[in-house]
């Protein structure tokens, strides 16, 4: 069986006949299950027929050499690639069992179930309440202390709460990188997603910054379904459940993060966890 | 020579050019201001900012005009700056990559670029034609149509500053497009939109020939829009070229109105611009 039908298997409904995947029958809920995806950027073939889950509760690294798709698959599971024109998946993704990708399907109160923080921190130009405020607004109509209060669990959650206590009508541009980082987390957080995509959340951050985003990922995953892309080796290792190792645009293999740093079945997957190339 | 000499004389002759051409150009601008200066300061008086223009040999002001070039160029600015801000939305935020965005971006340069005599004939037959007589609205309007292209131009050129990662991130949140276009591309470009705004009144604050043929001229004072209305351009036209020396004092003091408000208008557009940027 090829990897990609592995991880196809994985992705179907389990059988728990099937000797090959009766030990995932232990396996914490699939959040979203990932079927059958092709992405185009207009007739350019991006990703090719990848399928796997995403577990809740727990963190999952997409993990790859550059431009082998990891991010493109993370920016399918909100649709955020539909703000261009020209760019297209196909497929099935389902989250709770309802296809995402289906045509009907209202992309605001989709993206407002699934959160995502970028690789480079984007506070709005406004104050830092009004950053985490923004989203609350869009969707919720709340009194002023309650809104205060959401702001401010936004903020101790994402462990920001302690430094911009004092400052919160500054703008939210005032603040250092890592904050900055921290305070897209918090107002991804703050509109109570079920599922946070990071795209590489910390690799334009200082080791110290870096470290306090993954403490922060740690935490977050009791609640949330996260799925992120890391280039950073040891941050895949270190801060997820399970890791997709993908290759110019397929999944090459799918698994428990401790078994793919340790026991890789694919070679490829080997060669690049060990440095041998990407 | 060697190749290092060389290079140092190529350069000396190129920085002393350089340096006399900026020095050509600011002569001019120098003697121009210099001699507004020294010919309209005696005219600053009391008396221009609360008397009409006068008959030839009397004392007067040019309250009237001062007063018809505010209005129309207010009114200017109020149909202007939205059309431009909306326009050029459409442009940065709807049309990215499309052909009709194009099209529209290339007539907006031609636009930008239309001598304002054109733009004054036009109004003069769609408005001054049609109603019969010169009014303070055919100004405004001629006024507006120039207003308009700058507008456009800035604000799209601003709206395109505003990194798309911004906007990403505010469609990530479930927020609709006009809320992530009023709410952060607004807020991010909002200095550099201004100052479009700002660089367009200070245009239209001197132009001439578009109200030549729209607003005319009034001797009095008029409020009436549906009438022919002074304005400062128009009267430092006809009393410098009169024979009389009270008017073409008057129109001295006129010419320096207008060059200091454009000047503060374009210090103003300056400040805001250079604030954003140490704001960010």
């Amino acid at each position: 069986m090829s990897p990609t039908q592995a991880a196809a298997r994985l992705a179907m409904p389990l059988v728990p006949s099937d000797p090959d995947v009766a030990d995932l029958a232990t396996m914490p809920r699939q959040k979203a299950v990932i079927r059958n995806v092709d992405f185009f950027y207009d007739n350019f073939q991006a990703l090719k027929n990848v399928s796997l889950p995403l577990h809740d509760k727990r963190v999952t690294a997409f993990i790859g050499p550059s431009g082998c798709g990891k991010s493109t698959l993370l920016r399918i599971l909100n649709r955020i690639y539909q703000l261009y024109p020209g760019q297209r998946a196909t497929g099935e993704v389902l989250v709770d069992g309802e296809n995402i990708l289906a045509p009907g399907v209202d992309l605001n109160l989709l993206r407002a179930r699934i959160g995502m923080v970028f690789q480079k921190p984007t506070p709005f130009p406004m104050s830092i309440y009004d950053n985490i405020a923004f989203g609350i607004r869009l969707y919720e109509r709340l009194p002023h202390s309650e809104l205060d209060d959401r702001v401010e669990s936004a903020l101790r959650r994402a462990a920001l709460w302690d430094e911009v206590r004092d400052k919160l009508r500054q703008s939210g541009l005032s603040l250092s990188g890592g904050q900055q980082q921290r305070l897209c987390i918090a107002r991804a957080v703050a509109v109570q997603p079920e599922i946070l995509l990071l795209d590489e959340p910390a690799s334009a951050l200082d080791p110290l910054s870096t470290q306090r985003i993954e403490e922060l990922i740690a935490e977050l995953k009791a609640d949330y379904c996260i799925a992120i892309v890391t280039h950073n080796m040891q941050q895949a290792a270190r801060s997820s459940d399970y890791t997709a190792f993908m290759y110019v645009g397929e999944l090459i293999e799918f698994d428990e993060t401790e078994r793919i740093f340790t026991h890789p079945k694919e070679k490829h997957t080997e060669d690049y966890i060990t440095g041998r190339f990407g | 020579m060697d190749l290092y000499a060389r290079r140092r004389v190529v350069n000396g002759v190129v920085m002393t050019l350089s340096v006399a051409a900026t020095a050509f150009g600011l002569l001019w601008l120098v003697l121009v201001l210099w001699t507004l200066l020294e010919n309209g300061i005696a005219a600053i008086t009391p008396a221009l900012f609360s008397q009409m223009t006068p008959p030839p040999g009397s004392a007067g002001g040019l309250l009237n005009a001062i007063f018809g070039s505010v209005v129309m160029t207010l009114i200017a600015t109020l149909i202007g700056t939205p059309t431009g801000i909306l326009a050029g939305t459409f442009l940065a935020e709807y049309s990215r990559g499309s052909r009709f965005g194009e099209v529209v971006r290339f007539i907006n340069d031609i636009l930008l670029s239309a001598p304002s005599i054109i733009v004054g004939l036009f109004v003069y037959e769609l408005l001054v034609v049609h109603m019969g007589h010169f009014s303070a609205w055919a100004g405004a309007v001629a006024l507006a149509i120039i207003v308009i292209p700058v507008v456009v131009r800035t604000t799209e050129d601003m709206l395109n500053l505003v990194p798309n990662a911004l906007r990403e991130a505010a469609a990530a949140l479930g927020s609709p497009k006009w809320k992530v276009i009023v709410m952060v591309s607004y807020r991010a470009a909002i200095q550099g939109m201004v100052t479009g705004v700002m660089l367009a009144v200070a245009r239209i604050a001197g132009e001439t020939a578009p109200l030549l043929f729209t607003a005319l001229n009034n001797q009095f004072w008029s409020t009436d829009l549906n009438a022919p209305m002074a304005n400062l351009p128009v009267v430092i036209f006809q009393f410098a070229m009169s024979p009389y020396a009270d008017w073409q004092v008057l129109a001295w003091g006129g010419a320096l109105l207008i060059t200091l408000t454009v000047l503060f208008l374009n210090i103003g557009a300056r400040m805001l611009a250079s604030w954003s940027t140490f704001k960010q």
